[in-house]
């Protein structure tokens, strides 16, 4: 059971995580004037969610601020608090206090300080939000410093969890001055109401819980009785009298009215003495559940679990929150990411064992045996996998709407967020990787690459900037768009500024692109001061990394005093690649494909050695490193293998611009299923997988980034281009 | 032969716990994830109590309770209502609308135990 509580509370942090983006969204959508009942109420229910679960699992802390917050939400559901900016302003606020607490829920670490939120929230309550309007809002860091050991005091609300009856129960007082002794049997007289039996309640189970107490009935009042024919047989006409042991508790017999419908007549007295009556005092007919008395043990980890949604909603693009309803009770089951994961791995086998067929069997045999049908199956089942791992972009775009108001309040800048193709389906992997990256784009696009209000009037463009983002899938790739509308990069103060920082040399020549592109060098920051914002030492050339961590690449397109585009083009899955596969020496290696910028077979003297270990290839009048695989690999045999009889294979590499890879043959273009080299050997630089060719041989992928900087100098490309020049 | 009881929430961990913590006590559970997927489920499993949450997407605790009353197969199945809400005018919505009792959120397994042998022994 308590492994099973683990799992289910790992389950219930995901909900929370789905619950904050969802509340996000919906905040944000507030904030923008949606204040539409379904935007509230998808908030509402968010915070509802997590409200309930963290009960349930023993958060107190969580429990508490989550309710109070709740309390103001069903205010605002309710019109009762007006969903004015100055609210939306502090729900937006207790929204962070609400993350930190589920985090640390999830942690088990010390709650976050949440004493100045919540008198907020209650002053909101008090005052039907007047207080939050005019009146400037405690951001969090307003509020008190932690003490230095971590503990924050907890705000109890058991009290208020108690729950209270129905409607009260309809009692007979008698007055109680002459108490009878507590030996002396109870006489309990029960009647139920005429509509006892009409939700569902069965009198008959009240009498025999009284029964299980050691009760007898000793008298039944029929009198209300009708004759046969009026009688409706679900009415109740009887009264019973029954008498229970004085030992019983009192509260024992008043549990045996829970649930007991209301209007019905319920009589606890002592038998002995002078009719003494007692009566429920609380009227409260009820269970009194009480919060779990047991907390589970925090969960150290939670295990991946992906939604499979099996109807896709179709979300309006280019909108956030409102829609929220419609896919949240989607019909979906929650499977173990290992599981999906190992049904890819099944089902990449069995495209292989499939292309080994199919190079094994003549034509004839294959469709002797059908063959061609059994590949088109496995292929789709291949795509049905895929699917399966595959999830809205949203879900990285929904913390962006939020992020820029934050920016918009810091920076003074008024920017307004287009957003396209949110449903636009990403492998999950790529989709939990890309948030960084986008976060750094975001803020760079709102801290440099758009003016300030006067800036813009002057240049005659609208005050308020336009960020645009977009996601859009173009084969097997996926192209996340952040466009601003801003000043554009300023060439000559980026050039300078390479030059400054050794980036580039004094000399270099550079195109337009190319100076675009030094954003992205490790190091390179351009903003004058270092703001709060997006120069903390990290920059664009982080965004360039991770997007290369994921097989993909980062544009960048810029139009001075128009604006500047940042694209990230991204693999639409992680498991396969679109290759080209080449021989050396005899053994056969894949590239991936879309690195590949062209083929050449050169020419006599084309390829000229410029050091004993480094060679050139001249083309079109720029000159290119050119690196032998053999070399790089160790492969015997061709050492000496003249340039013309080999293929110069011209790849785009991020790191070192173009770099020709030479190469004996090309034999084919594939789709491969990368299988990792990482499980079964250490990592190996300049290999990124391998994979099962249809053959059943064994081909290496190449990675080309790490073999490229493993083994060119430090040479940028635009240094050899100011050689060429 | 142990009561089939169908229990909805548009929760999973809260879906999962009742499961858990019902089995164990020999009751025979079955799910929904809202209102809409309840009154379905009840159609299909016409279990012994329904157990429903009140906020939920696509169709509410109390329309799921109007909309099962409105069956008359399912008159006198008793429902209970658990629910984080405990305020008196939901408890008279819930009521009216054929609830037959409440019970508010977070539980303790054995209480809620007793609490459903007190309609559906």
């Amino acid at each position: 059971m308590s492994d099973e509580l683990d799992e289910i509370q790992a389950i219930f942090f995901e909900e929370c995580s789905e619950g904050l983006a969802a509340a996000e969204a919906g905040l944000s959508a507030m904030a923008d004037g949606d204040t539409s009942s379904e935007t509230i109420a998808s908030v509402f229910r968010a915070v509802h969610s997590i409200k309930g679960g963290s009960g349930a699992f023993g958060h107190g802390a969580l429990l508490a601020f989550s309710h109070r917050f709740e309390n103001v939400l069903d205010e605002v559901r309710a019109g009762r608090i007006p969903a004015s900016a100055g609210v939306v302003k502090v729900m937006l606020s207790a929204f962070d206090i609400l993350s930190d607490h589920v985090t640390a829920a999830q942690d088990a670490s010390a709650p976050p300080v949440d004493e100045a939120m919540l008198a907020t929230l209650d002053d909101i309550l008090a005052t039907k939000g007047g207080c939050a309007d005019g009146a400037d809002t405690p951001a969090p860091a307003s509020e008190p410093e932690a003490d230095p050991f971590g503990f924050t005091p907890v705000t109890a609300i058991v009290d208020e969890l108690d729950p209270f009856g129905f409607e009260p129960v309809s009692v007979s007082l008698d007055d109680f001055d002459a108490p009878a002794p507590e030996s002396a049997d109870w006489t309990v007289r029960f009647g139920p109401s005429r509509d006892a039996m009409a939700n569902g309640g069965e009198p008959m189970l009240v009498i025999r819980e009284l029964e299980r107490l050691g009760g007898r009935v000793i008298g039944i009042d029929s009198s209300a009785l009708p004759p046969l024919r009026e009688l409706d047989p679900e009415d109740s006409y009887i009264v019973w009298t029954l008498a229970v042991p004085g030992a019983v508790d009192q509260g024992d017999i008043n549990e045996c009215f829970d649930f007991v419908a209301p209007d019905s007549t319920i009589e606890i007295l002592r038998a002995a003495g002078e009719a003494s009556v007692s009566a429920f005092e609380n009227a409260d007919p009820v269970e009194v559940i009480e919060p779990v008395a047991q907390a589970p043990e925090p969960v150290q980890t939670t295990a991946p679990v992906l939604t499979l949604v099996d109807n896709k909603p179709d979300v309006p693009v280019g909108k956030a929150g409102g829609e929220k309803t419609g896919d949240q009770g989607a019909q979906t089951i929650r499977v173990d990411l290992a599981k999906l994961d190992l049904l890819l791995n099944l089902v990449s086998e069995l495209v292989i064992r499939n292309s080994i067929l199919t190079d094994r069997l003549s034509p004839a045999d294959q469709q002797r045996v059908e063959l061609p049908e059994l590949a088109r199956l496995t292929r789709q089942i291949q795509d049905n996998v895929m699917s399966l791992r595959a999830q809205p972009i949203k879900q990285a775009f929904s913390r962006v709407p939020r992020m820029l108001r934050d920016l918009s309040a810091e920076t003074g800048k008024q920017i307004n967020l287009e957003t396209t193709g949110e449903t636009t389906e990403v492998d999950k992997g790529v989709i939990e990787k890309i948030g960084d990256p986008l976060t750094h784009m975001i803020r760079n696009a709102a801290d440099h690459g758009l003016e300030g209000a006067e800036e813009r009037i002057a240049a005659g463009k609208s005050p308020t900037g336009t960020i645009k983002l977009s996601a859009e899938q173009r084969g097997a790739r996926i192209y996340v768009r952040v466009q601003d509308d801003g000043r554009g990069i300023n060439r000559e103060r980026v050039k300078a500024k390479a030059i400054e920082k050794g980036i580039i040399a004094a000399d270099a020549v550079l195109t337009d692109e190319e100076i675009d592109q030094l954003i992205c060098a490790p190091g390179f920051s351009t903003a004058e001061t270092i703001s709060n914002i997006s120069g903390r030492g990290v920059g664009m050339d982080v965004v360039r990394s991770n997007v290369e961590a994921l097989g993909g690449r980062v544009e960048i397109q810029s139009v001075p005093g128009r604006g500047t585009t940042f694209t990230m083009i991204l693999p639409l899955t992680l498991a396969i690649l679109d290759g080209m596969v080449v021989r050396l020496a005899g053994q056969r290696f894949v590239l991936p494909l879309a690195s590949v910028v062209e083929s050449v077979r050169p020419e006599p003297g084309q390829v000229q050695s410029v050091s004993p270990t480094s060679e050139v290839i001249e083309l079109r009048g720029n000159y290119l490193p050119v690196k032998r695989l053999t070399d790089i690999f160790g492969l015997q045999g061709v050492r000496f293998r003249k340039p013309e009889d080999s293929l110069v294979i011209v790849v785009e590499s991020d790191s070192a611009g173009h770099v020709g890879l030479m190469v004996d043959t090309i034999d084919d273009r594939r789709e491969v299923v990368i299988k990792s080299l990482d499980q079964n050997l250490h990592p190996i630089r300049g290999l990124g997988g391998a994979t099962i060719l249809g053959d059943g041989s064994i081909a290496l992928i190449l990675d080309l980034e790490a073999l490229v900087a493993s083994t060119t100098p430090s040479t940028p490309k635009h240094t050899l281009k100011g050689l060429a020049a | 032969m142990s009561k089939l009881i169908l229990t909805v929430d548009d929760s999973a961990s809260m879906r999962m716990l009742l499961k858990a913590s019902l089995t164990a006590q020999g009751f025979t559970i079955e799910s929904a994830n809202d209102g809409q997927h309840g009154l379905e489920r009840m159609h299909e499993v016409k279990p012994d109590l329904l157990i429903t949450d009140i906020n939920m997407p696509k169709m509410d605790g109390f329309e799921l309770i109007e909309a099962v009353r409105a069956v008359p197969e399912f008159r006198g199945t008793p429902i209970l209502v658990l629910s984080t809400e405990f305020s008196d005018d939901k408890k008279a919505r819930a009521r009216t609308a054929g609830a037959t009792g409440w019970i508010t959120k977070p539980f303790e397994a054995t209480k809620l135990g007793a609490a459903i042998r007190k309609v559906c022994p």
